[in-house]
């Protein structure tokens, strides 16, 4: 079952790499990671997706918080939340009907588009992992994709529920 | 404020955090902290041979006092081969902090002469780790390390510093911290008192209890409180590997050691258990034999300090978050006004049971035959030492034989690498137990395979005096190599030979030291008796049979008490 975990750590020198290495020295699966500082500098907040059932997902919790720099961690996945990804796509688009197409499903999924070629796009969108894939899906039907870059999954509880120091 | 280099700095702070001795071995990166330590004389250096006996000695001195050990070594290949030391500290939870030293800052990642990602390589075996930036950060990362490694579940902690911070050429303000608390790092001491209550109806309520002790007992001094548990409930009391001593191996109530060389009564009791309270304990595979088969019967309470370890390998009906002191002080709060009269009646029937499995003598073994058996040795050991020795092991049938056959009635006594297993541990950790512990009766219980892994540390041992006794178990084969071999592998010994043995009687005296051979049994117990009377190190070259497998052993796949209990029955 696919979940993602939060993390509150001390942005300190090495606190990333103990993260995930208690990840592969464990065996437990990454699907995707997304790190940066918080709104107070001293603090990372880090965003896992994984999958396992309750007992794995009991035990990367378990030994994630163990680390000396890790102050909090929550599975997300477990209550209400909003998650929300990044993906730049960069399309060939060299032909009048491809740009079109491209501009449409752009404007259905209210996409961006932020860099313009005379032979490819780059378009910018930001959603679920799903939405971000259908949208890959229908990229590739309507124009050679390029390259891509997602940021991973980043999120954060709904109402009052926090992950504060 | 004083002001020093970042090397008197170093110094100083293992001053304050109360370090008396430092295992070590110079190089390059910290001249300038061995020339600082040069200086002054509150902290003992020892000069080991190999660093990874440096690590295993701060092992030996820390499980012996409780208190944390230190080492230094220096950046590259010092620091590497501490790994193994490191690594058998944080399996067994052992608190150590080690200093390495570092190439200076401005070359790191260069590629640099004798550099090394300490912090890196060792990140996987330690608790926590700093790499230094800044002298002045000097006395709080190494007041930090040491409150880390000895707090919580304590374990082993590296201290990287790069050599110009350690410079001698530059002064720096010297302050060392009052406070090291931190807000990422609060483990939990204290049990929540709903779940003491939970676990104390469940004992409470049990027919057939019983106690299950690991090391967790032995790190929170917990064994005054052990003992008044168990005395209360009337319960058996089996003991891990770690645990041995943490419950008296001399108590009535003491049915030995249980898993996968345990007793068959402790298994058995185990197995048939309806309450099983686990105080300090991690559920080893070395302990539960096939998981989906443990205990089927058992209400599991249990105590750990590491939230982590609580149903990560059996589920915990009661889990308990807190040290096994604490948590038994709560506990025996709640069950002191109890009315205990009838209990030794309610657990007559469990009784009968276990003395029924205890008299089958599962540790009784062939002493017809004039070969010398390995238990023969443990028990002379014993009765030579009264029982009162500190006793280090390596890794092998020796350490199970003296796990089984030398009952120890104090904690801190039995000194062994249980969840690492660490060939070349024994000689080191006795080492440490004997600076810890000067007047006492260090002993190493090894075999011929083990002690080749660090003997060079005799020469440690002749320059700081050690008298050390060495009873190596002599069976000139990888013993518990050729065991499994025996066992599962239609007794092809590959390569769990040696034809080549050194004569360690002649080697032992080259180092400056006592060895006696004994190829006989009758003269076993008068080499025993020799040893102990013998100033200074003696090594006893036992030469015992070869062919002599450890008993009881659980079946692989099977249940806590699916045992063989000889090469030819089992249960």
């Amino acid at each position: 079952m696919r979940r993602i975990i939060s993390v509150l750590m001390e942005n300190a020198p090495g606190a990333l790499s103990r993260i995930v290495g208690v990840f592969s020295q464990r065996g437990f699966n990454v699907d995707s990671l997304c790190v940066a500082p918080t709104d107070d500098e001293s603090l990372s907040r880090l965003t896992i997706v994984s999958q396992g059932d309750d007992k794995v997902i009991e035990q990367i919790t378990k030994q994630v918080n163990k680390l000396i720099d890790v102050l909090k961690v929550a599975v997300l996945t477990e209550g209400p939340h909003i998650e929300r990804e990044l993906m730049l796509i960069k399309v060939a688009t060299r032909t009048e009907l491809s740009r079109a197409e491209v501009k449409r499903n752009v404007d259905i999924f209210r996409a961006r588009i932020l860099d313009v070629n005379a032979n490819n796009y780059t378009v910018e969108i930001t959603g679920t992992s799903d939405k971000l894939t259908a949208f890959e899906d229908v990229m590739s039907q309507c124009a050679d994709i390029i390259e891509s870059a997602r940021t991973g999954v980043c999120g954060l509880a709904r109402g009052d529920k926090a992950l504060r120091p | 404020m004083k002001m020093m280099s970042g090397a008197a700095m170093v110094v100083e702070a293992l001053k304050d955090v109360g370090v008396t001795h430092l295992f070590g071995y110079p190089g390059g990166a910290v001249l300038d902290i061995y020339d600082a330590l040069h200086a002054q004389d509150s902290i003992k250096h020892v000069l080991v041979r190999h660093e990874q006996a440096a690590a295993h000695m701060a092992d030996g001195y820390a499980r012996a006092t409780g208190k944390t050990g230190a080492v230094l070594v220096t950046s590259g290949p010092g620091a590497t081969n501490t790994i193994t030391g490191i690594a058998t500290a944080f399996m067994d939870s052992i608190p150590m902090v080690i200093l390495s030293g570092q190439v200076p800052s401005m070359h790191i990642g260069e590629d640099a002469f004798q550099e090394c990602d300490m912090v890196g390589v060792s990140r996987p075996v330690v608790k926590h780790s700093f790499l230094v930036k800044k002298a002045e950060d000097i006395p709080m990362a190494i007041a930090k390390a040491f409150y880390i490694a000895n707090t919580g579940r304590p374990g082993p902690v590296v201290v990287d510093l790069p050599k110009d911070i350690v410079n001698v050429q530059h002064s720096h303000p010297y302050v060392f911290p009052d406070d090291v608390t931190m807000r990422s790092y609060n483990p939990t001491v204290k049990g929540h008192n709903k779940q003491i209550k939970k676990a104390v109806a469940s004992m409470l309520k049990a027919q057939r209890p019983v106690l299950y002790v690991g090391g967790g007992a032995i790190t929170a001094e917990a064994s005054a409180y052990v003992t008044k548990l168990a005395e209360l409930l009337q319960a058996p009391v089996c003991s891990t590997l770690m645990g041995l001593g943490a419950f008296s191996s001399v108590h009535p109530q003491f049915i030995g050691m249980l898993g996968m060389h345990g007793t068959l009564e402790a298994n058995k009791t185990m197995h048939n258990a309806d309450c099983i309270i686990a105080l300090g304990a991690r559920f080893d595979d070395r302990v539960t034999n096939n998981v989906d088969k443990f205990c089927p019967h058992a209400d599991i309470i249990h105590v750990d300090i590491d939230p982590a370890s609580i149903s990560k390998i059996v589920n915990a009906h009661i889990p308990v978050v807190g040290s096994v002191d604490k948590v038994l002080l709560q506990m025996l709060d709640h069950l002191v006004d109890n009315d205990f009269s009838g209990q030794k009646e309610k657990l007559a029937d469990w009784w009968q049971q276990i003395e029924e499995w205890r008299s089958k003598n599962c540790l009784d073994y062939d002493q017809s035959t004039q070969v010398i058996k390995p238990q023969k040795v443990i028990q002379s050991l014993y009765q030579h030492t009264d029982g009162d020795a500190y006793v280090s092991s390596d890794v092998g049938q020796h350490q199970m034989f003296a796990a089984l056959y030398y009952p120890f009635a104090k904690p801190r006594r039995w000194i062994n690498s249980g969840g690492l297993g660490t060939m070349g541990f024994g000689l080191p950790a006795a080492m440490g137990v004997q600076f810890a512990h000067p007047e006492a009766m260090s002993v190493v219980v090894t075999g011929d395979g083990s002690i080749q892994m660090n003997i060079q540390e005799l020469s440690t041992c002749l320059q700081y005096g050690l008298p050390i006794k060495i009873i190596s178990l002599n069976n000139r084969a990888l013993g518990m190599v050729r065991q499994w071999q025996d066992m599962n592998y239609k007794g092809r010994h590959s390569h769990s030979y040696m034809d080549s043995m050194p004569d360690f009687v002649a080697l032992a005296e080259a180092y400056g030291h006592t060895g006696i051979r004994v190829d006989k049994l009758d003269d076993l117990d008068e080499a025993m008796a020799r040893c102990f009377a013998t100033e200074g190190l003696v090594f006893m070259d036992i030469l015992i049979d070869q062919n002599e497998h450890v008993y009881p052993m659980q079946i692989k796949y099977g249940a806590m008490d699916d045992m063989r209990l000889s090469k030819t029955e089992r249960t």
